[in-house]
């Protein structure tokens, strides 16, 4: 095992581990806003870990700044969706009993 | 280790399949049949099969999933219930009964059949002759480029089926715009469709010219760029155009044309649809940026919907 | 040397359920639009009991690979023309005035 393999579990594993505990906050927390605010937020540093480790795996720029790109397009548009359902949550709120 | 990870990806396919199928909120049904679609998308990855993946998520998930959802909240805004009651009992357990049955056969079919890649070396062996290292493109854009030829015709032809069923009075005004009705909603998309698609353009490019020797190709192209094109038209960045704008209907027609066009000079030259030699990458090339651009645009008023009457919005 | 064979024949074999599950949800939901994403169901079955069974060693037939592209495009189109169709519908019976309410199927 080198080095890099090293590096790549550990980063992986922390990767699963903002992942689940991710999920675990989808699952478990009452209200939609505390929910969005587990899956973005702990799921794009989840990625960010996999993503981090995939271009460690494979040991070149050009692939690496592909996998960044990708990262910035994931979290751009997990901001974006997380913002318009927050808005359509507080709205069934409001109109709820 | 592989063994174990696809036969947990199967179990999660069939999981989701039927949730998507036989759960009660239909909101629920279309957000597993996303999953459904990507992860078939990561079971075509495991067969190696990345240019499928890429058109299944993309297509199959992506596209398939904002049609289910727009006609959900159109008629949802028509005061139409989409819950339906169980079926009769009866009619379940026959229908259990037939499907078991249709099942058994049908994998005793496919397991009598066994898997191979007979026709790779054929394709292998073919592909120095076009210049090109996708095997798949190749299989779609010479080898059997009369299917994909017609299949740009089957697109253009949803289209105009979807535009047959404007209600009377509507012909020829724009679908109903996709822009979100809230304004601080519309804010938030607006910016985010306006970031992206320039760079849904510049990532159908390159997926088309890397589609000549990668994975990738015009259909992949096309519905990123459809992808970009919805976005922006739901944050209000772009309007919908009119079904007669005659600047649509070239741009519908011109990868279909161009395709046929090419075709037609090489029945000239030899054979329909066959490439001289040596301009056969050029060419199909050339094809596929006109056809992923229609792709494009097509997929996109597919989403939007038939011509609607003015004031109409959702 | 069984592993291989039955990797060969899972993907194929996991369509061939999808197409069960996706036939029932065909016959036993009631709603259109239901029934529609059960044809998509059907034909992702369909495509991979297609593209499967031409996996060999390390690759995929590129084959089966590209008629497979081919159907998800043409199934993409069904299903817009499908929705497209589902929404007239709906509007044509509200149009109609017999309004949302009058039950589509005669189920008690």
């Amino acid at each position: 095992m080198t080095w890099t393999d090293l590096a790549v579990t550990l980063l992986l594993s922390a990767g699963l581990f903002f992942y689940a505990a991710g999920t675990v906050g989808l699952l478990r927390f009452p209200d939609a806003a505390s929910r969005l605010h587990a899956l973005t937020k702990a799921d794009n540093v989840g990625l960010g870990f996999v993503a981090l480790a995939a271009a460690l795996q494979w040991g070149s720029l050009v692939v690496a700044a592909k996998i960044a790109a990708v990262w910035l397009f994931a979290i751009l548009a997990a901001g974006t969706s997380a913002q318009l359902m927050a808005r359509v949550a507080r709205q069934d709120d409001g109109d709820g009993p | 280790m592989t063994a174990t990870f696809e036969l947990i990806l199967c179990v999660m396919i069939l999981g989701t399949a039927c949730v998507a199928l036989f759960v009660r909120d239909f909101l629920t049904a279309i957000a597993f049949f996303v999953v459904f679609g990507n992860l078939l998308g990561l079971a075509w990855l495991a067969m190696g099969a990345v240019n499928v993946a890429l058109a299944e998520i993309a297509i199959g998930a992506g596209v398939t999933g904002v049609l289910l959802v727009l006609t959900r909240s159109r008629l949802l805004a028509l005061g139409e219930e989409i819950a339906c009651g169980p079926a009769r009992p009866w009619l379940r357990l026959g229908a259990a009964a037939a499907c078991s049955a249709f099942t058994t056969l049908l994998a005793a079919a496919v397991l009598s059949i066994a898997p191979g890649d007979d026709l790779a070396p054929v394709v292998d062996g073919l592909m120095p002759r076009i210049g090109l290292d996708n095997p798949v493109t190749g299989v779609l854009m010479a080898f059997r480029a009369y299917d994909t030829l017609l299949e740009s015709f089957v697109l253009l032809g949803a289209l105009v089926a979807v535009w047959s069923l404007a209600p009377p009075a509507a012909w020829p005004q724009p679908p109903v715009a996709l822009r979100m009705a809230d304004p601080a909603a519309l804010n938030v998309a607006g910016s985010f469709g306006r970031l992206l698609l320039p760079v849904a353009l510049v990532m159908a490019a390159y997926l088309v010219w890397v589609g000549s020797d990668r994975p990738g190709g015009a259909f992949q192209g096309g519905t990123v760029l459809a992808g970009g094109f919805l976005l922006a038209a739901m944050g209000g960045a772009i309007g919908l155009p009119r079904s007669d704008d005659p600047r649509l209907r070239w741009a519908l027609v011109a990868g279909p044309l161009v395709f046929l066009a090419i075709g037609l000079a090489g029945a000239a030259t030899g054979r329909f649809l066959a490439y001289p030699d040596g301009t056969a990458k050029a060419l199909i090339v050339t094809i596929e940026y006109v056809l992923a651009f229609s792709i494009g645009v097509t997929l996109a008023l597919l989403v939007a919907g038939p011509p609607a009457r003015a004031g109409t919005g959702p | 040397m069984t592993v291989p064979a039955v990797l060969g024949h899972l993907f194929p074999l996991t369509g061939a359920v999808l197409v069960g599950l996706g036939l029932c949800g065909f016959i036993t939901l009631r709603h259109p639009l239901r029934q529609l994403l059960a044809v998509n169901v059907i034909g992702a079955g369909i495509f991979l009991i297609l593209g499967g069974l031409g996996r060999g060693e390390g690759v995929t037939d590129p084959y089966p690979q590209a008629l497979v592209i081919t159907g998800i495009v043409v199934s993409v189109a069904l299903t817009a023309l499908g929705t497209a169709m589902i929404a007239r519908l709906s509007e044509d019976r509200r149009a109609a005035g017999s309004g949302p309410d009058q039950p589509k199927d005669q189920d008690p």
